[in-house]
């Protein structure tokens, strides 16, 4: 399972990447995404994979059968604050979009 | 523990929270009692500030600067800890907010909606960054001051803006996703985001471990450095600091030194001793000199003023980056104090930066179209009448401008010079107190600091007789009292920061002596008393972030 993971986050991550440094702001927002997903996958994987396990505290429940609550609460804090702003981005995408009119990040096309 | 005193360590969170967020009821048309708001709850910060700066100056033993929300204890509840780099940092916004706030009601925060609440939630954000003990709530404050520079960026709109603006967001995101990946591997190998608890455990990890834990650190490390401005990372910096209208340019002049001031406090903390110690010092060092000659060469070829000012922040962050990098107590006094000085220096300067284009170029056109849009008829009115043009006008801004370019270039008799001697002073005294010769890096620095300092002075120069001596027969900028005061307050306080810079260089060697005692520092968290069950009721609203 730590493998899949592994992968799974290497693969977004290069993506990300990769689209993050494309001259369109779609493609950037896009890339941003992709990244904050993996990023977010990657604070889950430092606690520790474990399947099937709760991150609550009870009476008599054996501590190496919990998973740590920790990252599983930065994550929802990382998921909140990069919904928001990504959405603000969207919003500026579309801003620079009409005042510009190109989807070029530097406000211009390339001369050819 | 004194109770009041104690819940004073949280105010300057909650109150431009709730100011913030209270403005949002008001429509944009009730603009004075917006403004109102807005200037009480600034006006209170710089109280509850300097009373903060008060007690942790005086550290007597009622006052232990450390605040637990919700009262849990420390290594598994939220921190907030009051030392004096933090206080000196959270009056330094305060004092800067309030000159930026003044200038801003004078007509920019008419020119786009919102403008108080941004500007209040952009402090909460900087001294929660001042405030926080951990690293995820770091993180969190970056994202609450982040999120509000974003939209003062792009107040009064524009083409210019949104495209400055989209870049600004681009690099800032990508900058948050690493930010997170270095607290995560921190964690990951440390088990604890306290940083405290950080600096007690990082003596015992080993192997492997350490070198997740040293990644992660250096990952957090690009972000802030990212954030300061250092060469190759700082090449979205002068493009969106001279987008931005002028107050919020000012108060940004902030935001870059809030790179810098976690930096230091990690590299003291966590990276003081041990195995780890002096964890890339290298490359604040050799980073910071790459800034201060790019910083240097493009305050050379500015020929917009807007952005003269914002390579200057990056002369700046590249002085305290490379200063900081060599480590040495003195200097990092020095440091604090260019700090300070700086700060003033850069936000003053990009205020009256528009102040002085308003008679010239684009500036007034860029103003005329934002106020068509946004501002109603009644006020261009009112405006003609209170905007008399001052008689001296010119003078006045012609000796503002003088003095900015004595502070910027490091010119006796302002501050800017006490600041730059004593960084020097601390530099060329190295070898005498180590008993060996003072190394090569280190006149490199001295070499770089002069030159910077002669660049900034021909490139004011240039730009000072271009603007009030060529071209006197040009229209005479037509200025309010109330746009002049800030940028004259603020020259005013670095006149008092050098007749006071003894006072000030105390509290700068006391500082720094601080630092390099991370024990009493840590002592204070792991230690820090819970308040009784009875008086627990503090305003812990802030625990379920």
């Amino acid at each position: 399972m730590e493998l899949v993971l592994a992968i799974g986050i290497g693969i977004m991550t290069g993506s990300g990447v990769w689209l993050i440094l494309r001259p369109r702001t779609y493609q950037v927002i896009i890339g941003l995404s992709l990244l904050s997903y993996a990023v977010n996958l990657f604070i889950f994987g430092v606690g520790g994979v474990k399947s099937n396990a709760a991150p609550l505290l009870g009476e008599g429940v054996d501590v190496s059968t919990l998973t740590d609550p920790v990252p599983q609460a930065l994550v929802l804090t990382a998921i909140v604050i990069g919904f928001a702003t990504t959405a603000l981005f969207l919003v500026v995408l579309l801003a620079a979009r009409g005042l510009t009119g190109t989807d070029h990040v530097d406000g211009r096309e390339q001369p050819k | 523990m004194s109770g009041w005193q104690q819940h004073l360590i949280i105010a300057p969170i909650v109150i431009p929270l709730i100011a913030g967020a209270f403005l949002l009821f008001f429509d944009e048309r009730q603009r004075v009692v917006k403004a109102m708001i807005s200037v009480v709850s600034t006006l209170a910060l710089a109280a509850i500030a300097i009373n903060l700066f008060r007690l942790a100056n005086g550290s007597g033993d009622t006052f232990d600067g450390v605040y637990l929300l919700g009262n849990w204890p420390a290594p598994f509840g939220i921190v907030l800890v009051v030392d004096r780099l933090s206080a000196l940092m959270l009056v330094l916004a305060a004092i800067l907010a309030i000159p930026a706030l003044v200038y801003a009601l004078a007509r920019w925060h008419a020119a786009g909606a919102h403008f108080h609440s941004l500007f209040q939630f952009l402090l909460m954000g900087l001294n929660g960054a001042f405030l926080t003990g951990d690293l995820f709530n770091l993180f969190v404050f970056f994202e609450v001051m982040l999120a509000a520079s974003y939209g003062l960026l792009m107040h009064g709109s524009g083409p210019m803006r949104v495209k400055a603006g989209l870049q600004y967001i681009a690099v800032n995101l990508a900058a948050a996703l690493c930010f997170l990946i270095g607290v995560s591997a921190i964690y990951g190998s440390a088990g604890t985001l306290n940083m405290a608890d950080l600096a007690l455990r990082i003596g015992e990890i080993e192997g492997e471990r350490r070198m997740l834990l040293e990644a992660g650190a250096a990952i957090l490390g690009v972000v802030f450095l990212i954030k300061a401005g250092m060469w190759p990372l700082n090449f979205w910096l002068p493009g969106a600091y001279s987008a931005a209208v002028a107050p919020v340019a000012g108060i940004f002049a902030i935001m870059s030194k809030v790179g810098i001031y976690v930096i230091l406090r990690l590299s003291l903390l966590v990276f003081g001793q041990g195995e780890s110690a002096g964890l890339g010092l290298n490359v604040l060092l050799y980073g910071g000199m790459a800034t201060i000659a790019f910083g240097t060469i493009g305050v050379l070829a500015s020929q917009a003023l807007g952005r003269l000012a914002s390579y200057s922040v990056l002369v700046s962050s590249g002085t305290l980056l490379a200063v900081l990098g060599l480590s040495n107590g003195e200097v990092t006094a020095g440091a604090l104090f260019y700090m300070v000085s700086s700060t003033l220096t850069i936000g003053a300067f990009f205020m009256l930066i528009e102040l002085v284009e308003r008679g010239q170029d684009a500036g007034a056109s860029v103003l005329a179209v934002t106020m068509e849009a946004y501002g109603d008829a009644d006020e261009e009115e009112q405006e003609v009448e209170i905007g008399v043009t001052m008689p001296g006008t010119i003078a006045v801004l012609g000796t503002c401008f003088a003095a900015c370019g004595i502070l910027l270039s490091g010119l006796p008799p302002l501050s800017g010079f006490v600041a730059k001697f004593a960084m020097l002073t601390g530099m060329i005294g190295m070898g005498a107190s180590a008993d060996q010769p003072v190394p090569a890096s280190v006149w490199w620095i001295v070499g770089l600091l002069i030159l910077s300092g002669l660049a900034a002075l021909i490139s004011m120069t240039r730009a000072g007789i271009r603007t009030f001596w060529a071209s006197m027969e040009g229209t005479v900028p037509r200025v309010l009292v109330m746009e002049m005061a800030p940028v004259m307050l603020l020259i005013a306080l670095t006149l008092t920061l050098t007749i006071k810079a003894g006072p000030a260089m105390r509290y700068m060697e006391e500082t720094v002596r601080n630092l390099q005692q991370p024990g009493t520092y840590i002592n204070a968290v792991v230690n820090a008393r819970r308040a009784g069950v009875a008086e627990a009721s503090g305003p812990d609203g802030e625990g379920g972030i």
